[in-house]
Parts: structure tokens; sequence; C-alpha cells
């Protein structure tokens, strides 16, 4: 077994988490599915920087999860302001821009 | 030159990392938006335990920490708030996007799977040394307050951005005066009723439930057995005792709002 195992898998996770985007239709899973896809990344960084053996990787990983953490702060507010005009947590209801 | 991977680790990678697909694929697949949040916390741990693993402690904990700790909570938090029963719809908004988008993920994941596992068939576990084990918290350190202090401080303006924007569009603006206030709500609730409250049991004249009132013998005096030992018999908050017709169970005794009797005590 190789560090690519663990590279392969987070390109597996980062597939599962982008299918999931497309697919499902309530805001707040659309959510976690982009959680995911930052997982993921973050596996295949902190793989990197075993394998490159500098701390930088790490780094950059801690990065994102700070920037997810904001990220999902300001997100959740937004579906539950959407939600409380249009009772709707559905992506499919926030059309208002189209017309 | 291809390094092959501890017995250990192995045995990690082939327990948690079918996990860690479960939880991804459950998360997709369940209909209930909670049991999404649930199958998601699954694979924050396992993914959690493989940056351990890989010489990254620090970010292990706090991928359980702030991920599975607070970032799911919020989701939880947000889905009781926004209501359980928002699941998703069946109906395609598009006709065959579900089918294009698996077909699209099937393709991606083989062309970035395979692209990776073939770029990185030499990769070197190189390891971290020191930097991966005890040493890992001091080395990210000296590594966040150098080479990534202007990031770091950027940071922290996002954050604070974050709070705020979070507290601006969580805000409903009231009109002062709008909303009613708990005394208006309980007259509301006890003086339209028929029945406010339960009825005390039979024989029941209880106005105060605390243990340091004495019970009252039928000549009014107090009854010394009824006081528990260790307590020193004082003169509680009681219901105002009600007279006339404003009789025990009525609305206006139960709230004392009419006619309030005096709280001397002195009644008995």
């Amino acid at each position: 077994m190789t560090l690519t195992y663990y590279l392969v898998l987070a390109a597996i996770l980062f597939t599962i988490g982008a299918v999931g985007v497309l697919v499902r239709r309530n805001a707040i899973v659309v959510f976690m599915c982009v959680e995911l896809m930052l997982n993921s990344v973050n596996l295949t960084l902190v793989t990197f920087a075993r394998a490159t053996g500098t701390i930088d990787g790490q780094i950059m990983a801690f990065f994102v999860m700070v920037v997810a953490a904001a990220e999902v702060v300001v997100g959740l507010a937004i579906i539950m302001s959407i939600y409380r005009t249009r009772r709707s947590a559905s992506v499919d209801d926030a059309n208002l821009l189209k017309y | 030159m291809t390094e092959t991977l501890g017995g250990g680790e192995t045995v990690v990678f082939w327990v948690l990392g079918p996990i860690a697909l479960a939880g991804a694929l459950g998360m997709v697949l369940s209909r209930n938006a909670i049991h999404s949040a649930l199958w998601l916390v699954n694979t924050m741990l396992a993914l959690g335990v493989f940056y351990v693993v890989q010489e990254a402690p620090f970010l292990g904990a706090v991928q359980i920490i702030v991920y599975t700790g607070a970032i799911m909570i919020l989701f939880l938090f947000v889905l009781m708030l926004v209501g359980r029963d928002s699941s998703d719809s069946v109906v395609e908004t598009l006709r065959g996007q579900r089918v294009a988008a698996i077909l699209l993920g099937f393709g991606f994941a083989g062309l970035v799977g395979a692209g990776i596992a073939e770029a990185t068939r030499d990769l070197p576990a190189g390891g971290l040394g020191d930097e991966g084990g005890i040493g890992n918290i001091p080395a990210i350190a000296e590594s966040l307050f150098t080479d990534y202090l202007l990031a770091f401080e950027v940071t922290s303006a996002l954050l604070i951005t974050a709070a705020v924007g979070a507290m601006v569009l969580a805000h409903i603006e009231r009109e002062p005066g709008s909303r009613r206030t708990q005394k208006e709500l309980s007259r509301a609730r006890f003086l339209t009723s028929d029945q406010p409250q339960t009825h005390p049991g039979p024989g029941v004249f209880a106005r105060a439930n605390s243990v340091a009132v004495p019970a009252i013998l039928p000549d009014g005096s107090r009854s010394e057995a009824s006081l528990a030992t260790g307590i020193e018999p004082e003169d509680p908050d009681e219901m105002p005792r009600p007279t006339g017709r404003r009789q025990l169970g009525s609305p206006d005794a139960a709230l004392g709002t009419l006619d309030p009797a005096p709280l001397d005590g002195n009644d008995r």
C-alpha cells in the first residue's frame, strides 16, 4: 500500500460530494456535500505534505478548515433567511432572479 | 521507487476507507437530511483518524473538534430550525439530470482517480520526521506565525466578517412593542380558558410548595409536628388566600391580579 491509495480515496470522496451537489435538492444537504468535497481536498493536502516531507500542506489544510467554518456560518444563515421568506429549503424554489 | 507503508497503517486504511466511503454514499443517498448529517459525521471522523495516521495529529484533533464538533452541530441546529420534514422532492426539475450527474461522477472519478494513480505511482512516503509526531504542533506554529503570518491575520478578518454576516442575516427586525410580554401571554392563557390549570387534589388547600410552610391545625394554629427537622419555620411567599367568591381555583385567584390579599401571613 502506498500513499496513492489515500489520494484515490480522496478523489472518490470528492466525486461523491460533487454528484451530491448536482443531485440533491435540499439546500442543507447540498451544503453538506460541499463540506465533503472540502474534506477530501484536505485529505489530499495532508497526504502530499507527508509525501514531500514539509509542513506546508498541513497549514493549507488548516486554512481550508477555517474558511469552511466561516462559509458554513454564512451559508446556513442565508438558507435560514430564505426559509423564512419562502418556507422552503429547496434549491429549486429560490428562482426569483429568473424573471 | 515505491515505498510501502506499514502493516498497521494498511489495516487502518482498509477498515476506515470503506467506512468513509459508506458515509459519503449514505449522505448522498439518504432521504432524511438528519440521516445525511449523521452519515457525514461518520465520514469526517474517519478522515480525522486518517490525519492522525498521516503524521498530522494536530489536524486530526482540529478535524474532530471543528468539523464534527462545531460545524455538524451547526448543521443539525439549522435542520431543527428549518424543519426536519423538509425532505427532498423526488421531482426532477431538469429531465435526466440525475442520470447525467451520476454518469458524470463515474467519468470524473475514473479520470481523476486513474490520473492520480498513474501520476503518483512513484510518490515517496517521505514522512515528516519529528514534525509529524511530537513536534507537529511546534512546527505548525512556527510556520503559521512566520511564513503564513499575513494569511493568518487575514483569517481573523474573515472570521469576524462571517460572524457579523451571520448575525445580520439571521436577525429579525421587530417593531418595539409588537411582541407580547410574558405577563400578557400568561394572562391571555389563564383568563380565557375554562380550565387554566390542573385542579388540586381533593382536600388540598396548599398555597405554597415550600417545605418550610407548616401545616395548619383546625383551630388555625401551626402544627409543629408537620415541620421537617432542621428547618426554621418561616413565612415564605404564598398565594393570597382567596376570600368570598374568589375561591381557590378561579382564574383571578390563580393569577392574584384582582384584589390581592395581603401577603403578611397573619390570616392563617
